[in-house]
């Protein structure tokens, strides 16, 4: 076989390769989202959104408790986390020396790497033991997931914005803080908002630091962060270990919402993301 | 602070204007030296006076370290890490390189407008006034940007659509922009880096008007590579040019001295090779 057929077959074996790994990826995902779709859709009605949870042994109720008490969580980690991010992100592109920048980048990048369930074990420790479990555990323990993703998200847009439009400001004799706030800042709102978008979807479903830190909870709905806050994530956790199989649809009818919430914010996201690119472009 | 003209000039205003003239010394720049990093110098020993409401045309080939000395004027270079400035430039008698001296504080003073047209992604009308605005002249601003724009020769295109966004203007007039941008901070000084040099002839000729216009009010620094352009606008021309040898390379001021003298009459070899159009 001449050297040309033997490099034209192995292009097209790739190729083919390649491309099965992509359908395998594909499948998976569909494999997924069907799944629960299929066992979780027939428990969802009106009174699965607007009803708590039902008393122990009793038939009905929703998911209202947890809903509430989830997007709680996740207003509060947001609040905690995108102010820092977005300002640790700031001081790495804009302010930092070198010999700062890559140590606390460094430091950013294992953060975000960090298995989720050993935040939850150092939040549980920090404010948890001697006091009780509370919502705002909780929301740092998520805060804490979404610091290093926010940041991350930051630094590529400010990374992004072209250094000519910095020396423009500056040459006006403007301080580089007003720079950042009035010319770069407005320039990368939008990817600021993906990034944030994108750990809040992550931060949502996220269920190990919450077992440690809001997840023996009433079942009524719950809005003082100083108790533990009905969730998502750990009721799907529980009812998923009950005897009760109504449970288990209303456990899956529940990750269909959570997954449903994911798919619309990276939905939203893609979208943000792309109006700000097209903005700077002109 | 005033000082006689230098003997160069003379030559310059002789065929302008009849009769002796005094002009203002903007800066006084002494064995200025510039090195990035321990390797690479890009200019050194040069020694030039820019005086008041004349414009200065830097010219040389690429290379010859013409950006690095304009950014040198207004500290655009401290935002360059490495960037290593030897030697003195007096402004108005005061050292620009200084202990004490706020390089923000000059840059408030000396503006600046660069090769490619950098508008802000905010409104026409935002990006005149959002200098004033920061640095706390708010009164009057809508006058201000009118005659800002007006200044750069722009108004009469945009007054109807100062709400749109400054990317949607043409190449030219977003460089009229950025003209209009740096004055509306009433600089003394106005620096321009090869202003022109991505637009079209037409819209070149708008911005060479456009500096006789500036010239009434500001002083005027243009590097340029375009040898045509600095003997249309300018009515002083130094010329830099690049030195080899051994050791290092290093850009050089060759010859400093009235634009028409420049153009026709060079006192050394290497500026007549170059305006000749035998090299570079």
């Amino acid at each position: 076989m001449s050297r040309y057929r033997r490099r034209k077959v192995v292009n097209r074996t790739m190729e083919v390769v390649a491309t099965l790994a992509a359908l395998v990826a594909v499948t998976v995902l569909v494999i997924v989202v069907v799944s629960v779709a299929l066992r979780g859709a027939g428990a969802l009605s009106w009174d699965f959104f607007f009803k708590p949870q039902a008393l122990f042994g009793q038939p009905g109720g929703g998911i209202a408790n947890a809903l509430v008490g989830t997007i709680l969580l996740i207003a509060l980690a947001t609040a905690m986390a995108v102010p820092v991010g977005v300002l640790t992100a700031i001081y790495l592109t804009e302010f930092a020396p070198k010999r700062l920048a890559v140590p606390i980048q460094v430091v950013i990048d294992v953060l975000a790497g960090l298995p989720t369930i050993v935040i939850g074990i150092f939040v549980y420790a920090l404010l948890v033991i001697g006091h009780t479990q509370s919502g705002y555990a909780g929301a740092v323990s998520l805060a804490i997931i979404m610091l290093p993703l926010v940041a991350r998200a930051t630094q590529e847009v400010l990374l992004l914005v072209p250094s000519t439009l910095r020396e423009a400001s500056l040459a006006l004799g403007v301080r580089r803080w007003r720079t950042v706030v009035g010319v770069i800042l407005p320039s990368s709102v939008g990817g600021i908002l993906t990034g944030t978008l994108l750990a809040v979807a992550r931060a949502a479903g996220e269920t190990a630091p919450l077992l440690f830190t809001s997840s023996i909870f009433a079942n009524t709905v719950q809005t003082d962060v100083t108790k533990p806050l009905p969730n998502i994530p750990v009721l799907i956790f529980t009812y998923s270990e009950q005897a009760d199989p109504a449970l288990h649809e209303q456990a899956w009818a529940a990750a269909l919402v959570l997954m449903g919430f994911v798919l619309i914010a990276s939905l939203g996201a893609k979208a943000l993301l792309a109006r700000s690119r097209k903005r700077l472009a002109g | 602070m005033t000082f006689t003209m230098a003997p160069v000039i003379d030559v310059a205003q002789a065929r302008r204007e009849a009769g002796p003239v005094q002009r203002e010394v903007v800066f006084d720049i002494q064995d200025l030296a510039v090195n990035y990093g321990r390797a690479t110098t890009a200019i050194s020993g040069v020694d030039l006076d820019i005086y008041r409401n004349l414009i200065t045309a830097v010219i040389g080939p690429s290379g010859c370290g013409k950006s690095t000395f304009i950014r040198c004027l207004n500290r655009m270079n401290d935002l360059v890490p490495g960037a290593k400035i030897d030697g003195k430039i007096l402004y108005l008698g005061e050292d620009l390189y200084g202990q004490g001296v706020d390089p923000v504080e000059v840059r408030r003073r000396i503006g600046m407008v660069f090769q490619k047209a950098n508008p802000f992604p905010k409104s026409i009308y935002d990006n005149v006034a959002w200098g004033p605005r920061v640095l706390g002249m708010k009164q009057d601003l809508d006058e201000r940007v009118e005659k800002a724009l007006t200044g750069a020769a722009l108004w009469g295109e945009v007054k109807d659509r100062l709400k749109k966004n400054a990317l949607s203007l043409s190449g030219g007039q977003q460089q009229r922009l950025c003209i209009a941008r740096a004055i509306a901070v009433e600089p003394d000084v106005l620096l321009l880096d090869e202003p022109a040099s991505a637009l079209d002839p037409i819209a070149t000729s708008a911005i060479e008007e456009l500096m006789h216009e500036l010239k009434r009010d500001y002083t005027l620094v243009i590097v340029t590579h375009n040898m045509q352009q600095a003997a249309r606008v300018a009515d002083l021309t130094a010329f830099f040019s690049l030195e080899v040898d051994e050791t290092r390379r290093s850009g050089v001021l060759v010859e400093y001295d009235a634009t028409d003298k420049i153009f026709t009459n060079p006192s050394d070899q290497r500026t007549e090779d170059y305006v000749t159009g035998r090299f570079g």
